[in-house]
């Protein structure tokens, strides 16, 4: 399969030229010397360092990162803007980038006309603008404005002109940077569509963004960057998950859990119990216990028994744990426990406080803890699962090892949601705003 | 250089859209419109016609009566050159979004701004016909016009993208221009003839290749009659060396320019 994109090493090194002050002055260069010689950077700033990936064509391509992770910047390498410091980046056809919508639009003239200019812009030719005029402005759904000078619309509007503009570039490669944040949810729904469609018509796609929902749903391949170095690549989900850990709990939960898939042991002693009461103090990452019952897989499953990270608050979460005894029991116990990302128990339980009677395990079994409702805001959070005897002697603890992200219509505060409603009456009149659909995963 | 012309012919629509805009964008609101292109040479020949014909009479030779024609002749083209070389130093810096959010050669930003004063200067041109067909001044020579246009338009081009480029960096460039450009503008013969000067006041400024340009026009225009061929060709010469400065400069500014606008 042929490539769309090819990088090979690629750096980009940001430099910062002499004299620390912001505005650099003529005297200054005079008095030292020639004016280019004075142009040699002084101090340097390395915002990709030897990143490596290729994007076949037809291939949909994430970038995720903590700010500052050099995203961006491998956006605009990959756009053209600015060129590698070092390596190899070859990128086949037409190139759009929605890096700021309607970047190059003038304020004092009509939208129509700068669609015209955005539009060659971007590389189309006028008799191109004009072919796709009217699709552009009925995308926009601006029909009623397009003759008004830009400077009149809402910045929604301005971002919905600078979107249809853009996709309707039909680039062979489009680039996204966190664009879709911008606009009402209708129509970020309509740009997701569109982006869809390129998709299916097979048109290369990559897109730097925060919203790993939307990686997971629709790219193909994930590129984890962080400080500048790809540190993880390959299926979304995996990297995704592999991210979310890290986010939630530094390097060094990171560590452990590549630990934890290895059968790796902490020198730790194992909590109290399941769920760890005491947490919130010292709470550490990591795997412990003498797998005579070992905890083998823990996946995260939604209503439809799709494996998946990020959940809307409200939904139902299956915790699903496959076991293995090496040698059959009838003392054990099965615990969890959930915590917030710097570690605060929300909730811990286990089958002997829910008063079990532990009967029989023997080889293979499959333990499911399903929560109803996940009444949690929004945030990410950490789960502790665990096999045991009845005394508390571990078989496989797994502390803080899987994590999964909440995401909410409410920007409540807090942890737990209860579940509730407000209710009015006398004097008091209260309108509930529409509100905006949220999950980006539900088809 | 040449690299520099592909570039730009090949962007030719952007070109002429932009400046259309900038056209377009410079009047909107404004009563008058474009007529402001029209009015506003006129108003600046009321000016120092005020100046120099009513405060400080008597000071011009016969060669150049009348002497507000004359000078129409020399502040159109003159405005041409100073606008494009003030607005240039502030373009990058004022496109700053394009060049860094949008995959735009940045050259296109000065280039538009001179051929947008271009336009003026073309707009206020029937003005200056019109005066001079009052006076009966209207000539054959008036068809050699383009050739210091022209001319003009490859200096002002090298000038402007030289500017442009180094203001990025060293932005006390667009302060102490405008000082530069009036001591220029005295320096060039608008307000006087070059032909009175003597002595190395004309050795001086015979290395101004404005001068030169100046002189074609008031000869093309006001005199209707046209033998400055050498000094049209020094400036043309000028014009080419400094437009492969200017390319050259940009281009070696040109990956520093989206890091430092």
């Amino acid at each position: 399969m042929s490539h769309a994109v090819v990088a090979v090493e690629l750096a980009k090194v940001y430099r910062r030229y002499q004299h620390k002050n912001q505005f650099r002055t003529l005297k200054s260069a005079i008095l030292t010397g020639s004016l280019l010689s004075d142009l040699r950077p002084e101090e340097t700033f390395t915002a990709l360092d030897g990143v490596t990936f290729e994007v076949p064509k037809g291939a949909t391509f994430g970038v995720i990162g903590e700010n500052g992770s050099g995203k961006s910047t491998l956006l605009k390498l990959l756009a053209g803007i600015t060129k590698p410091t070092r390596g190899r980046l070859q990128v086949e056809g037409r190139v759009s980038a929605l890096i700021e919508l309607g970047a190059g639009f003038h304020p004092e003239i009509s939208g129509r006309e700068n669609v015209m200019i955005n539009g060659i812009m971007l590389g189309l030719s006028r008799r191109q603008v004009q072919e796709r005029f009217q699709e552009i402005v009925a995308f926009a759904e601006l029909e009623r404005f397009i003759d008004a000078p830009v400077k009149t619309y809402s910045s929604g509007m301005y971002a919905r002109l600078g979107f249809a503009v853009a996709i309707h570039v039909d680039p062979d490669v489009l680039l996204i940077d966190e664009v879709l944040a911008v606009g009402d949810e209708a129509f970020t729904r309509k740009c997701l569509d569109k982006i869809g469609e390129f998709r299916r018509r097979g048109r290369t796609i990559v897109i730097v963004t925060h919203s790993l929902g939307l990686v997971e749903k629709m790219c193909d391949d994930v590129l984890w960057l962080r400080e500048g170095k790809g540190v993880g690549r390959g299926d979304p989900k995996r990297v995704v998950d592999a991210y979310l850990t890290y986010v939630a709990g530094g390097e060094e939960a990171l560590l452990a859990r590549e630990h934890g898939r290895a059968p790796a042991e902490t020198a730790e002693a194992p909590a109290a119990g399941p769920g760890g009461t005491e947490a919130g103090h010292g709470y550490r990452e990591g795997r412990w216990g003498d797998r005579e019952v070992e905890i083998a897989r823990v996946r995260l499953l939604d209503a439809r028994g799709r494996e998946r990270h990020v959940f809307v608050s409200g939904e139902p979460l299956t915790l699903a744990m496959d076991v293995r005894a090496r040698t059959a029991t009838t003392d054990f116990v099965f615990g969890v426990g959930l915590f917030t990302a710097d570690g605060v128990a929300v909730y811990g339980t286990n089958t002997d406080l829910e008063d079990f009677v532990p009967e029989a395990l023997e080889g293979e079994a499959e333990v499911r803890f399903e929560i109803g409702a996940l009444r949690l805001v929004e945030g990410s959070y950490l789960l502790d699962v665990a096999a045991h005897k009845r005394d508390g002697t571990p078989y496989d603890y797994h502390r803080g090892l899987y994590s999964f992200r909440v995401r909410s219509h409410t920007k409540d505060v807090g942890v737990h949601r209860p579940e509730h409603r407000w209710s009015f009456a006398g004097g008091v009149a209260m309108r509930s705003a529409p509100r905006p659909e949220l999950d980006l995963r539900e088809e | 250089m040449l690299q520099e012309l592909r570039t730009l012919l090949r962007y030719r629509p952007l070109i002429q859209s932009l400046v259309a805009r900038d056209l377009v964008a410079r009047y909107r609101g404004s009563m008058l419109g474009f007529f402001w292109s029209f009015v506003n040479p006129l108003l600046q020949l009321l000016t120092y016609g005020l100046v120099f014909t009513v405060i400080l009479p008597g000071r011009h030779s016969p060669a150049i009566e009348p002497y507000l024609l004359f000078f129409f002749c020399g502040i159109l083209p003159w405005t041409w050159f100073q606008s494009s070389i003030a607005e240039s130093a502030g373009v990058l810096l004022a496109g700053g979004n394009l060049i860094k959010k949008v995959l735009f050669p940045a050259e296109v930003l000065p280039v538009v701004t001179v051929f947008a004063n271009l336009a003026h200067f073309l707009l206020g041109l029937p003005a200056l016909l019109a005066c001079l067909a009052y006076y009966g001044r209207l000539g054959p020579t008036l068809l050699l016009l383009p050739l210091p246009l022209v001319v003009q338009l490859v200096l002002t081009i090298g000038l402007a993208l030289l500017v442009s480029a180094l203001t990025v960096h060293f932005r006390d460039i667009q302060s102490i221009l405008a000082h530069l450009l009036h001591l220029w503008f005295f320096a060039s013969p608008v307000l006087y003839f070059y032909g009175d000067l003597t002595g190395w006041v004309r050795q001086l400024l015979r290395f101004n290749p404005m001068t030169h340009l100046l002189v074609s026009y008031q000869q093309i225009l006001f005199h209707g009659s046209f033998d400055h061929w050498r000094g049209l060709g020094a400036s043309l010469a000028v014009a080419l060396l400094l437009f492969a400065v200017g390319s050259f400069f940009f281009d070696r500014l040109r990956d520093t320019l989206a890091e430092e606008v």
